[in-house]
């Protein structure tokens, strides 16, 4: 079974977000960058579990520059074979999808896994287009995935609930919640990480079709109103009259 | 001119579904709704109401297969000579508006929270810690409506409804079983969500906070710590690796306030935290706090509604 699992880097969840240059790009300046939350701990853990019982193999890939290299060992350590890197600023998602399937469409996978979203631009978009891209089935926000031979059966959230689907390989999942556990990278996979293949590849003439042109922090909150505990009469007074939300 | 709006009819109209028509009506092109599946006439032509000139329906497709989806949308796209499409950003939207974005060579803005000014739509972005301005290079646009970011507007007059066949071809994906819990109020949907965490010690404890939320009518959430361990169910789980969600009112009790909590919950109207720790991270993201302990604030608080319910 040959999967491949994209990777993205995103700043550690407990980054204070900052913008420089007139609030037209994010200051990077001090920020610790991870392995994306969802591509981690669901798609490349699931892909590595599946691997483990199926034999194969799982490239994971990243459109990203060579300061991403760091977040891309700490994805082989914790167990994938190879790593692809499309030498290029993921300038949008189309642009990043388009990098990916153009590699995707020369290497026969049978399943491409990604997050469900990343959790800088939580776009949700990346996988649909190259499931499109492609011309294969998507399945989105996946909470568990099997297979068996070329049929997988998955668990994806829809509103309020779960619905179970079956699919053919080769098709594209993106990755949530439940999929699998987390997994620390031991000193083994660290050491071994070391020497494991990152095929730096260029980048296809592709155009973005969006961009980000500036950014806002929210409105700060005004200050938390203090409520007497024994009294909720007067919470529910206020939630009614002042907030209007009941 | 036209902006062709996808809308999910599988369970009636839900409100993201009128949000996504009234939005795709502040476009100032003409509206058509485009629908799948095997809702009504009469259901369909209140989408008018909400600002559609009219409302196609492809019977040929009962899934909810985004490939099938794809086509059936782009193929009205063209015969409609719609320039932009708009979706609600709910599972349908991420999944069939990536595809499309790919078919058309159309930019796609997932999770609009505005309409367009000076060209540029606004979306979150940091798990709500920052918003972003994007513009859409394309002369083809798909935008994704972040469910809760407008109030439908009613009013108008009923639609006609057209049947439409876009040759949506065969589903990739089959569907086996679908379990949506009965009379449960859907997360993403809920206007007033009652949420709790760690600090009420086990799952014996939720009681209080399933009534509170019953009173309400409020939908029940919880942290994720409470998730991993198994005290509530996985889909309740909020913050930046759970649902994201945007209600009117989030109550959250015996819940800290961690930096990856508040990114699920910080678009919400107005939140109200208890925690026994005057010190909790939390209240500082709080319009209204109270210090206290959970036990005793919850019932207390529930007393309240049921007085102010019975007060009319
Ligand atoms: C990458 C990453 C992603 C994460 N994603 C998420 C996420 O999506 N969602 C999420 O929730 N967390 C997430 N977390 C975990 C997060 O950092 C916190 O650990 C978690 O939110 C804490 O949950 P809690 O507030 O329920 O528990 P605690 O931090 O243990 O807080 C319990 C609170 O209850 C209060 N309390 C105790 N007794 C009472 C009482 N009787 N009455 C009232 N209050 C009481 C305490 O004062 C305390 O503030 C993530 C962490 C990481 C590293
Ligand atoms: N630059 C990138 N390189 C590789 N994969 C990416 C990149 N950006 C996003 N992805 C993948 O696409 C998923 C969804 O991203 P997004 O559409 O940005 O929310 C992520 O969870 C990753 O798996």
């Amino acid at each position: 079974m040959k999967l491949l699992v994209c990777i993205s880097k995103s700043p550690d969840t407990t980054s204070k977000i900052t913008f420089k240059e007139d609030n037209t790009k994010f200051d990077e300046n001090g920020v610790q960058f991870i392995v994306n939350p969802y591509d981690e701990w669901y798609a490349l853990v699931r892909a590595l579990e599946l691997k483990e019982a199926n034999n194969g193999s799982v490239t994971i890939i990243t459109v990203g520059t060579a300061v991403d290299d760091a977040v891309i060992r700490k994805a082989l350590a914790i167990g994938a074979d190879e790593a692809v890197r499309i030498n290029s600023e993921p300038h949008d998602a189309y642009f990043t999808a388009m990098q990916i399937a153009d590699y995707a469409k020369t290497n026969d996978f049978d399943i491409v896994l990604t997050g469900k979203e990343t959790i800088n631009y939580n776009g949700s978009q990346v996988g649909g287009m190259i499931a499109e891209a492609l011309g294969t089935p998507f399945v989105s926000l996946a909470s568990k995935l099997d297979v068996n031979g070329s049929t997988a059966t998955l668990e994806t959230e829809i509103v309020g609930g779960v619905e179970v689907v079956e699919v053919n390989t080769p098709f594209v999942v993106s990755c949530a919640k439940g999929m699998a556990e987390q997994r620390i990278p031991n000193m083994r996979g660290i050491m071994a990480a070391r020497t494991k293949p990152l095929n730096v590849i260029e980048p296809s003439a592709i155009e973005a079709l969006t961009s980000f042109e500036s950014y806002e922090l929210p409105p700060s909150k005004s200050a938390c109103k203090m409520i007497n505990p024994e009294n909720m009469e007067e919470l529910v007074d206020l939630l009614h009259n002042e907030a209007k939300v009941i | 001119m036209s902006t062709l709006v996808y809308i999910n009819s599988n369970n009636g109209l839900a409100k993201n579904t009128l949000e996504a028509i009234t939005y795709a009506k502040k476009l100032g092109e003409e509206v058509i709704a485009i629908t799948t599946g095997s809702a009504d006439d009469s259901v369909l032509a209140t989408l008018g109401q909400y600002g559609a000139n009219k409302v196609l329906i492809d019977r040929t497709v009962n899934t909810d297969d985004s490939q099938q989806i794809t086509n059936v949308v782009a193929a009205a796209a063209e015969s409609m000579g719609s320039n932009s499409v708009v979706f609600s950003h709910d599972f349908i939207g991420k999944s069939v508006g990536p595809r499309l974005s790919v078919r058309l060579k159309a930019g796609l803005v997932p999770g609009a929270t505005d309409i367009p000014r000076n060209g540029k739509i606004r979306v979150n972005v940091f798990s709500g810690k920052a918003m972003g301005f994007v513009s859409i290079k394309s002369a083809r646009k798909v935008i994704s409506l972040l469910p809760n970011s407008l109030q439908p507007e009613g009013g108008g007059e009923n639609c006609p409804v057209e049947e439409f066949n876009g040759n949506a071809g065969i589903a990739g994906v089959k569907v086996l079983d679908s379990k949506v819990p009965e009379g449960e109020i859907p997360l993403p949907e809920a206007e007033l969500v009652v949420s709790a965490g760690r600090g009420l010690k086990g799952p014996e404890n939720w009681g209080m906070v399933e009534e509170l939320a019953k009173e309400l009518g409020a939908a029940t959430a919880c942290s994720r710590p409470v998730a991993d361990i198994g005290w509530r169910p996985h889909h309740e789980h909020v913050g930046q690796t759970g649902v994201a969600i945007r209600p009117n009112l989030y109550i959250a009790a015996g819940i800290s306030g961690a930096i990856q909590h508040l990114a699920g919950v910080n678009g919400s109207k107005v939140i109200v935290v208890v925690n026994t720790d005057p010190e909790a991270p939390f209240f500082k993201a709080a319009d209204y706090g109270v210090v206290g302990d959970a036990f005793e604030v919850i019932p207390r608080l529930t007393e309240a509604v049921k007085k102010f319910k019975a007060n009319g």
